[in-house]
């Protein structure tokens, strides 16, 4: 590393010294004191705020963005050693939000000036908080087929319709939206993408619950809602080659979304030990569970080494090889997979939903196993993601039936 | 170590690919089997290989070797497994050279080591007693000669020895002390085929590739052919064969993405129904899941061979995962290129069975999936 890196490498680690919280250098578990922001923020630790807030300050919640919009201005290399900083401090994430993750990315390279200048430092300082308004019910692989429509009048776009599956709509201040713009236009073309105030009059949402108890998403609802003009990002048809540079950005960070709570954290052989005992061997006394694990861990391995074999080839100027597009697939079956080994292995115990006779850690992961069931559907399936591969990656041709969509 | 290869990699990598297309491609594995060759392994291929150094490219320069790794010797054996090559790389360069490698005095590795690299004696390692692979496993007794030359006399039989009845030479793992199955009391010993008492019977195994049954009845052998230390044979026992679980891993890789590619190739093409047939979905999600399988193949493979180079305590366990996952994935992969093809795919006109019958000798070889998976938990603690 050069000196000029190394010099970096301190001040970030000074920086983290000064102003993370202890508190914030431990590991986040629950999911209340995730710090999502937005103008109506819930902050049930102390420290939090604090931490996101200075973070911001420095453009450090959002690394590489132009420092002209609040963001840090870092090249990948720097970047990379406040990463690598954090990380070996055990940092909290300082920010969590679709803003940095999905709407960022793409406004910085399809917004107008007015529009980076208007949106983009409430994203880094976490003062807005975003919702995906993608899917329809009549939507969901096949997004293009959405039906919402947003006719113009006078300045503002008139927006009627509903979309479903909106995580966090409503606790979200805005939500970048998926419009048909031209209904006369062939299905992916006359689509826009456009930024709406959830408080605008006309818009109602309703919360669905989950089958894990938890209720992070909703159904959304627009009647006659007046959008301004000006909060369509790109061109009126150029919705859907956005929506897709945001979905890329989308499936990079699911299937590598990490926090304390990630299967991958979890060691499936101390729960092992803990639930099926061992033998004199110090072996877990369940032939074919332990099997089952050995079979996991190992996949996990294999992956991880996949991902750092990526990201090598990428620093090497190699870009990134054929093997990115399996990663939201592998990731996400592989932690189903161990969800349902944790839950499989505590018998009785992995079966409790609430109250007493369970332990608290029981609880969560009967909770989290349910959740996982839902990583390989949301963000494009499984399904979908085998599609894609078989398609740009092995090259196979399309179903002349037009089966096998991505 | 990196995952990206370098550039005298890369050159090494075409260079094998070419040679493997051009000198033994799976016609040369057909003409062997087809023409009943007395040895099931061209010498004169070997001494092409060694000419162009590969037997010595993980042996130290001052034997005669090119003082590379572990990491190019694995591009070589890739490139020879995608043609299903036959090769002595396993029972003579990485198990029995590695042996003397590791664990020879000075004057055995001086006599043995540049003969390796030269390719002009070929060795085999005569370890397995069971019908599955068991590391530790040894019922061979080597015991203490009557004679007062301080020589060893050795009795047993062992039943699956890589190129056992081509070898020149044997590393013969026998016991002289301690119960059966028990780590200590192991040693190693070099054996020339031509002692007395040493019979080796082929086998003709499914693959067409080389394995034979070595018996040892009262051979003796001289205090000087010890290799190592007696009764600590284990040391150089386990890592030898983590090299070669390694090194045979390799080798799978090649013969996966070849059957792999093959595969794609007639999706693309055989056309039913009006369409190519890769254009059905129930194909293209099993093809898309193989090409996952694949690459979490080649990273631990990859990995693994870095290991070995970097001296890593980790190559156990590496060694294993590799082992269980190649194991798998071989033999899932030439299914499925099997049962793509359709009936073409039963035929021994195409090569695409071969690929299934090597998956199947070459995932039982030092041991199948299950055993590594039990290795590997039990090397995690677990
Ligand atoms: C936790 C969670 C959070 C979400 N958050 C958001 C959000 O914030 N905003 C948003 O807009 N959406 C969100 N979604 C919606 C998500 O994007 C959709 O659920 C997803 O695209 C699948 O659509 P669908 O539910 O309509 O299923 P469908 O498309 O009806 O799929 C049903 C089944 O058919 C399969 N299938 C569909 N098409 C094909 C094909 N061509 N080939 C093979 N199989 C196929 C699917 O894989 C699936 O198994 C979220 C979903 C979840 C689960």
């Amino acid at each position: 590393m050069n000196d000029e890196l190394e010099t970096f490498r301190r001040e970030c680690a000074a920086f983290i010294e000064a102003k993370c919280p202890a508190s914030m250098r431990t590991p986040l578990v629950r999911e209340d004191e995730e710090p999502w922001g937005g103008r109506r923020p819930v902050f049930t630790h102390p420290d939090t705020k604090p931490w996101m807030d200075a973070m911001a300050e420095r453009g450090f919640t959002a690394p590489t963005w132009p420092r002209e919009y609040g963001g840090g201005g870092l090249d990948e290399a720097h970047a990379r050693v406040l990463e690598d900083e954090l990380r070996r401090a055990g940092c909290r994430p300082a920010l969590k939000s679709f803003g940095l993750w999905m709407l960022g990315p793409v406004l910085l390279q399809y917004g107008t000036e007015a529009q980076k200048q208007a949106w983009i430092p409430g994203i880094v300082r976490g003062e807005t908080r975003w919702c995906q308004g993608y899917s329809e019910p009549g939507a969901g692989s096949d997004l293009a087929s959405l039906q919402t429509r947003a006719v113009l009048d006078g300045d503002a776009y008139v927006v009627d319709g509903g979309k479903v599956w909106t995580s966090h709509a409503d606790k979200a201040d805005y939500m970048f939206c998926l419009v048909r713009t031209d209904p006369s236009a062939r299905k992916h073309e006359g689509i826009g993408f456009l930024l709406i105030d959830m408080r605008a009059p006309g818009i109602t949402v309703r919360p669905i619950r989950l089958i894990s108890g938890a209720s992070p998403f909703c159904e959304t609802f627009f009647d006659g809602v007046r959008v301004p003009r000006a909060n369509l990002v790109g061109r009126p048809g150029e919705g859907w080659t956005i929506a897709k540079a945001l979905l890329s950005h989308e499936r990079a960070l699911i299937s590598k979304m990490r926090d304390a709570r990630s299967s991958e954290d979890v060691s499936l052989e101390a729960l092992a030990r803990r639930y099926l005992g061992t033998d004199e061997s110090g072996a877990i006394d369940h032939p074919s569970l332990r099997d089952r694990i050995a079979q996991a861990n190992l996949d996990l391995l294999c992956n991880k080494l996949t991902m750092r074999r990526s990201e090598e080839a990428v620093r090497a100027g190699l870009g990134p090889g054929p093997e990115t597009s399996m990663f939201k697939l592998y990731g996400t079956e592989l932690s189903k997979r161990r969800y349902e080994l944790m839950v499989e292995m505590a018998g009785f115990s992995g079966l409790g939903w609430e109250g007493e006779g369970f332990e608290a850690d029981e609880l969560v992961r009967t909770r989290s196993w349910l959740r996982s069931r839902a990583s390989s559907i949301e963000g494009g399936s499984s399904e979908i993601q085998l599609n894609v591969i078989a398609k740009r990656v092995l090259g196979l041709p399309d179903d002349p039936h037009g089966r096998g969509r991505e | 170590m990196s995952f990206v290869l370098t550039e005298e990699q890369t050159a090494l990598q075409r260079a094998a690919r070419e040679f493997a297309n051009e000198r033994v491609p799976t016609t040369h594995l057909r003409a062997l089997r087809d023409g009943n060759d007395a040895i099931g392994l061209s010498r004169e291929r070997w001494t092409e290989m060694a000419e162009l150094g590969w037997p010595g490219i993980v042996l130290p320069e001052e034997h005669g070797g090119l003082g590379l790794g572990f990491a190019e010797l694995g591009l070589v054996l890739q490139a020879l497994g995608r043609t299903l090559a036959p090769h002595a790389f396993l029972s003579t360069v990485v198990l029995s050279g590695s042996a003397i490698a590791l664990g020879s005095d000075a004057r055995q590795k001086h006599e043995h080591l540049p003969k390796i690299a030269s390719g002009e004696r070929l060795f085999a390692f005569a370890h397995e007693e069971r019908r599955r692979h068991a590391r530790h496993h040894i019922a061979t007794r080597a015991v203490a000669s009557r004679e007062a030359n301080g020589g060893f006399r050795i009795d047993g039989e062992k039943s699956f020895v890589l190129d056992g009845h081509v070898a020149d030479m044997f590393v013969v793992v026998a016991r002289t002390s301690g119960d059966v199955d028990a780590r200590e009391g192991l040693t190693l010993f070099l054996v020339k085929k031509t002692l007395p008492g040493v019979t080796t019977q082929r086998l003709s195994v499914v693959d067409a590739r080389n394995a034979a049954r070595v018996h040892l009845a009262g051979v003796e052998v001289a205090r000087a052919d010890v290799l190592g230390h007696v009764g600590r044979g284990v040391e150089i026992l386990d890592r030898v064969l983590d090299r070669a679980t390694i090194a045979l891993a390799a080798e799978m890789l090649g013969g996966i993405e070849e059957a792999f590619e093959r595969t794609l190739a007639h999706l693309k093409t055989r056309r039913q129904f009006g369409v190519p047939i890769g254009s059905f979905q129930a194909l293209k999600h099993r093809a898309a899941y193989m090409f996952c399988e694949i690459e979490l193949s080649r990273s631990i493979v990859m990995e693994a061979l870095r290991a070995i180079d970097a001296n890593r305590d980790d190559v156990p366990m590496l060694a294993s995962a590799a082992k269980a996952r190649l194991s798998d994935v071989f033999l899932q992969v030439a299914g499925e290129a099997v049962q793509m093809h359709g009936g073409v795919g039963v035929t021994d006109e195409l090569d695409i069975g071969l690929f299934l019958k090597r998956a199947r000798v070459a995932q039982l070889t030092l041991g199948d999936a299950a055993h590594h998976r039990d290795r590997f938990a039990r090397l995690g603690g677990y």
